[in-house]
């Protein structure tokens, strides 16, 4: 736990990168369009570029920083990387964040609660459908990827063909 | 003989995800040097101008302001096929967001600040802000002074006196004659307004100036070679005077070839006495300031024969430059030696004209021109079929590129082309063409359903080359260097697993560096085109094949057995005949120690090579030659549904056919025609500049300029890949990148034609273009 003092016009995205250097939050448009700098305010998304540092006084910050465990990806972070939902990777940790914002509200959600949840964060590369699957395949993660390490010798904890979907809209 | 392969085809997740998906990917804006500056930019608020005067001494005053500079300031002249532009405008701006005056500060609020403070005053000039209108006589010039300008010889013809940057001409056979005596003709024209790359990060370059004249640049670039050479150029400077980083990129889609910010941050960290400085471009600037995609006026004339087949055609292209050059004249080449489709045709005759206009400029935009090319031709072979009465898959097919033909610049179409039919009936096949659709999901909606065909070669200078070095780890693993960008389409994956591949190791044993540095990663042109998996895996081949060279020859020696015996698999050296007397890799990577200390050998490092083979400039008459390393060919079919109350497309199915030759990976495939196909719907329902009468940008922002949603998604996407192999590609494989954005609108155009049976021409197709087109004809008795 660390305090800091503020001018009171700081936002907590310039907070959070300049003063704290966690640079894994992303400014993609600071005007709260984009989705890119999604961290959780006390467990809610919000956009960091339209929240003041001061306004964040006293509340819980999630960044994309904390999302892996003692060096290990969680099961979201598996899956973003073994269903391809990762290209240039600049509206990454916004879609994690706001992933992870929709998992701990609904640990179920349907598909149409997913899209509802990331539609906020815009992403020009991959087309959405892998990330969308991804939130899905971390809902209701396959065996294997709870146990599994990341993957960086090219195997796949994810089983061939699953997707996660289980017919509901 | 077929070798099987091990990991080349397999679907290997991206190394480069596990630091995306953690946030430790470090990005141009996430680096900060000591004592490094930030830089904020005065834009032009208008669309043509004189500069009577810039003064900057109230922006001096502001406290932690270091440096200060106007165009006056800086005598330089930058550009990639034609140099007409300066780092900052000089006497006159030619577009309104032209940078103006820049200023460099301790913060960035006290840039902001000072260049609020710059007075500028201009006079008003006239703008030319139509191309067709900048085309008349008597038009106002944006460059007068066009005829002094440097540029590419014998590839871009600029026409002084005038504002055409570029012409060029494709001629085979007679067309007008052909055309004259066709049995059926049609006539149409199209528009494509300008629209942004939009990638989620913006433009950045940090730049540090160094003694003698030296700099250092860390930048979000898909070019660092192209960077260092065009720098190198323009400031008068040795190239190794000039050192280019690229970390990671986020998204370029060809908006971030050739230079961006380079120059400017590079003149600030001089006028700043060597600070460095970072110039970021806001999401504004990115829109009004940053390059876009050229608007493109179509008017295209098809003639057939009664049995359906193409006798002639003939298209004009006006493309929209905009204030400057830059990648625009190579677009409005690229896309003219593509410019009647992937067909069959023996009277051609195409003008594309490259036209400056007082807005935004031009760029390449994944596609490069393709897109917009083929929403005119493959709505017009629509039109055609129509006229005929044939089924538009059906009239296609019977004009499709076929092995013994020739292109439109005389290129022989062989069985290595790939094969563009069994694209077309893939697509058909997956959307079931020809079968009734659905009943609609309420009465005011229709269904239709569309196809179209795409196809692209890279465009490129005929001895593009790029290189590749691998360097073996005291472990045996294997580094990979090269200085392509992989700004999120994957290839660096690809490469590491054709390393591995090649080199008998496994994936989780080759790394890539994800830094390009011009001092130290070995040449490449840039990354751009869709080439990079075919040169660049071919450069990685070769360099595997020198490392295993190397280490065979060890081998050999600590083995005393001749070298062409040795093996190399599974991570061990061994002579065919004795596995037994396996050498690890390890044990070769650094040199071979005998038992007693002697050692020979050392570090084994391999390079491997490799450039365009057998192209030739276009006749600058004829356009005759061969300017293509390879073509992908693809298709689309769609089935939408229209609400005739709203306007709103809905897609229901979207099937996509690329001949991929090979596909080395699956999963980067797939991701790149989805990627690509929302995208292009993008382009085809929600994207384009709009601007006033006095060449204003309106929507230069997300609030006004749409893209794509995890909302706006097709009910259902299929990606179809065929392998029928190209020869020298890596494993028979084709560049896939930006083929599957190209002939969306178009296959989406056709299916709205089929459902309202409206020949829309312009995109996007908002709902409220599509709804004042179904008003129109309303009225219409």
């Amino acid at each position: 736990m660390e305090t800091a003092s503020v001018p009171s016009g700081l936002t907590l995205l310039e907070f959070l990168r300049e003063r704290l250097y966690l640079t894994g939050t992303k400014e993609g448009c600071g005007i709260g369009e984009c989705g890119a700098c999604t961290v959780l305010l006390d467990g809610k998304p919000v956009t960091a570029c339209l929240v003041l540092a001061v306004e964040a006084d006293g509340c819980s910050v999630e960044t994309v920083e904390g999302e892996a465990t003692d060096g290990q990806l969680s099961v979201l972070q598996r899956a973003f990387v073994e269903t391809g939902a990762v290209q240039c990777g600049f509206c990454t940790p916004g879609m994690i964040m706001s992933a992870r914002g929709l998992l701990r509200r609904n640990s179920n959600p349907s598909d149409d609660e997913i899209v509802e949840a990331m539609a906020g964060n815009l992403c020009r590369c991959t087309g959405y459908e892998a990330i969308l699957a991804a939130v899905r395949v971390a809902s209701r993660p396959p065996a294997e990827m709870l146990t599994g390490e990341a993957t960086r010798d090219g195997r796949r904890l994810l089983p061939p063909g699953y997707s996660g979907k289980d017919g509901r809209r | 003989m077929t070798r099987e392969l091990r990991v080349v085809g397999a679907s290997v997740p991206r190394d480069d995800a596990i630091d995306k998906v953690t946030g430790a990917a470090r990005y141009t804006t996430d680096l900060a040097l000591p004592g490094m500056l930030h830089a904020a930019v005065l834009t032009s608020p208008h669309a043509s101008a004189r500069i009577v005067g810039v003064d900057l001494e109230a922006a001096r005053a502001v406290p932690g302001v270091r440096a200060v500079l106007a165009g006056s300031d800086l005598d330089v002249r930058l550009g990639l096929y034609l140099r007409d532009k300066r780092i900052l405008a000089r006497d006159v701006v030619r577009y309104q967001g032209e940078p103006v005056a820049a200023v460099a500060a301790d913060t960035l609020d006290a840039a902001r600040e000072a260049c609020r403070r710059i007075r500028v005053e201009y006079e008003e000039l006239p703008a030319v802000l139509d191309p067709r209108d900048a085309m008349a006589a008597g038009a106002p010039l944006v460059h007068p002074d066009l005829a002094g300008y440097d540029h590419m010889r014998g590839v871009f013809f600029p026409k002084p006196g005038t504002n055409i940057a570029h012409h060029q001409k494709i001629r085979k056979g007679d067309a007008p004659a052909s055309l004259a005596a066709a049995d059926v003709r049609i006539e149409a024209s199209f528009y494509n307004p300008p629209v942004q790359h939009v990638p989620m990060e913006t433009h950045a370059s940090i730049a540090q100036a160094l003694p003698e004249g030296r700099v250092e640049i860390w930048t979000s670039s898909q070019s660092p070679y192209t960077v260092r050479h065009l720098l190198s150029v323009c400031l008068g400077l040795p190239h190794a005077a000039i050192r280019v980083h690229v970390p990671y990129v986020g998204g370029g889609f060809g908006g971030k070839a050739g230079l961006g910010l380079e120059p400017l941050a590079t003149v600030l960290s001089r006028a700043a006495g060597g600070r460095p400085v970072l110039v970021s471009a806001t999401r504004e600037e990115e829109f009004n300031t940053m390059p876009s995609r050229q608007g493109l006026h179509s008017t295209i004339k098809i003639g057939a024969t009664r049995d359906g087949r193409i006798a002639a055609l003939e298209a004009t292209y006006v493309w929209d430059a905009g204030a400057y050059a830059d990648y625009g004249v190579n677009v409005g080449r690229a896309a003219a030696y593509s410019g009647a489709g992937p067909y069959a045709i023996d009277h051609c005759s195409i003008d594309s004209y490259v036209v400056y206009t007082n807005k935004v400029y031009g760029t390449a935009y994944r596609g490069f021109g393709h897109l917009e090319v083929l929403w005119g031709i493959e709505r017009a072979m629509d039109q055609m079929a129509h006229k005929l009465g044939l089924d538009p898959a059906e009239f296609r097919r019977r004009n499709l590129l076929k092995e013994g033909d020739t292109t439109i610049t005389g290129e022989l179409f062989t069985a290595g082309h790939g094969k563009p039919v069994e694209c077309l009936d893939a697509v058909a096949k997956a959307i079931g063409w020809g079968q009734r659709s659905d009943a609609p999901s309420a009465p005011h909606k229709v269904r239709g359903k569309g196809i179209a065909m795409l196809h692209k070669a890279p465009a490129m200078p005929t001895y593009t080359s790029c290189a590749a070095v691998i360097k073996l780890d005291e472990d045996g693993a294997a580094d990979v260097l090269v200085s392509g960008v992989d700004y999120g389409q994957g290839t660096y994956t690809v490469l590491r697993q054709v390393a591995a591949e090649e080199l008998g190791l496994p994936i989780g044993k080759v790394h890539l560096t994800w830094e390009c540095d011009t001092a130290l990663t070995p040449y490449d042109w840039q990354t751009v085109a869709s080439r990079f998996s075919y040169m660049g895996g071919n450069a990685v081949i070769q360099a595997a094949a020198d490392c295993l060279r190397q280490m065979r020859a060890v081998a050999a020696q600590a083995l005393g057995v001749a070298s062409e015996t040795i093996v190399c698999e599974d991570e061990k050296a061994f002579p065919a005949a004795e596995p037994g007397r396996a050498i690890a890799y390890k044990d070769l990577a650094l040199g071979y120690t005998f038992a007693n200390g002697n050692a020979i050998g050392g570090p084994i490092i391999g390079h491997g090579r490799f450039i365009a083979t057998g192209l030739t400039h276009l006749d600058p008459e004829t356009g005759q030659g061969r300017p293509a390393q390879f073509w992908t060919y693809g298709a689309h079919a769609v089935e939408i549904e229209v609400d005739t109350e709203t306007g709103e497309i809905e897609i229901l199915h979207i099937a996509t056919a690329v001949d991929a030759g090979k596909v080395l990976n699956p999963l980067s495939c797939t991701g790149q025609v989805i990627g690509g196909v929302v995208q292009g719907l993008g382009s085809t329902l929600l994207e384009g500049f709009q601007f006033d009468g006095k060449g204003r940008l309106l929507n230069p922002s997300f609030v006004d300029y749409k893209i794509p949603t995890a909302k706006d998604l097709p009910r259902r996407m299929t990606p179809i890949f065929l392998e029928n192999p190209q020869p020298g590609g890596p494993y028979g494989a084709r560049g896939v990148a930006e083929h599957p954005m190209i002939s969306v609108p178009s296959a989406i155009g056709n299916a709205l034609a089929d459902a309202l049976g409206i020949d829309y021409t312009v995109l996007p197709l908002s709902p409220e273009r599509v709804l004042l087109g179904i008003q129109k004809r309303e009225k219409t008795p």
